[in-house]
């Protein structure tokens, strides 16, 4: 039924979340999406590929100093017809990052565009970092 | 049916619903998996049919629709484009998991298809066509009349 030749693009196949220890209380599947992520002297950038996920439907959490992503696919199915042939599947998006850095959370930024979710997470300065904040007494 | 366990989930009662989950959906929603990871190309498609209709979708995150060519010759559908990286100065890459650069993929259709109702659609960076039959290729009823 296919033909197709790729070019510069291959393997690209989901990667499931494994279950380890806590269940996902939503009985669906759970993907990795492939992420980029790089960093500048002023903060640090976390480009995922989130197919599906608009940003009503993505959760971003940093606690402590762990990055917390997680995106929720509706699935949309044509109406009346019925899947005849399937290489992907659709499923949520679920990852998790620890950062090294100081992380200065109310810089944070993010953008959910064409499914793609763009994380910028700016540094705390060296300036805020020596910064002590005096009330007055 | 099983039986719940009385006395909370031990780790072989979790892999046995896991397991009974598994199976539900390969048997409830995939009819036809593509084999392994080897048979498809990018991006990986998703087919819905009926008599008359239909609808491929695919997963291309962070694709421009202007960088979409989609082009249909009787039943082949032909989807072309490319992916652009980002343009970053000065950056460490600490992970780089996606992937850039050009596709190309063509698709057999289960039937002809006309060309000028096709029509398609992308959110989310999620493509969507939608390929109508060809009136030409839809089977005719021949009635039979008594002699």
């Amino acid at each position: 039924m296919t033909e197709e030749t790729a070019l510069e693009i291959q393997d690209t196949e989901k990667r499931e979340v494994a279950e380890t220890g806590a269940e996902r209380t939503r009985d669906r599947l759970a993907f990795v999406p492939r992420a980029d992520v790089y960093e500048t002297d002023e903060g640090i950038t976390v480009v995922a590929d989130m197919p599906g996920v608009d940003e009503n439907c993505v959760d971003i959490t940093l606690e402590q100093n762990v990055l917390t992503i997680n995106g929720y696919v509706e699935l949309e199915q044509p109406e009346g017809l019925n899947l005849a042939y399937a290489e992907y599947q659709v499923g949520d998006y679920q990852r998790a990052f620890t950062l090294s850095d100081q992380i200065d959370r109310d810089g944070i930024e993010a953008v959910v565009k064409d499914g793609v979710l763009r994380l910028y997470l700016p540094k705390v300065t060296e300036a805020q970092r020596r910064k002590i904040s005096i009330k007055a007494g | 049916m099983l039986m719940r366990p009385y006395a909370g989930w031990t780790p072989a009662w979790r892999e046995m619903e896991r397991l009974r989950r598994e199976m539900n959906r390969l048997f409830s929603t995939w009819p036809r998996q593509a084999s392994g990871a080897t048979a498809s190309g990018y991006p990986a498609m998703n087919v819905w049919t009926d008599e008359d209709n239909a609808v491929v979708t695919a997963e291309l995150p962070g694709v421009v629709l202007d960088d979409i060519d989609i082009t249909v010759e009787d039943d082949v559908l032909t989807l072309r484009g490319s992916r652009k990286p980002d343009e970053v100065e000065g950056a460490t890459y600490h992970r780089q998991e996606r992937r850039y650069g050009s596709f190309l993929r063509t698709f057999r259709l289960p039937f002809r298809v006309d060309a000028e109702k096709v029509e398609a659609s992308f959110a989310k960076g999620v493509l969507r066509i939608a390929l109508p039959r060809a009136a030409e290729d839809k089977p005719r009823k021949i009635t039979v009349r008594a002699a």
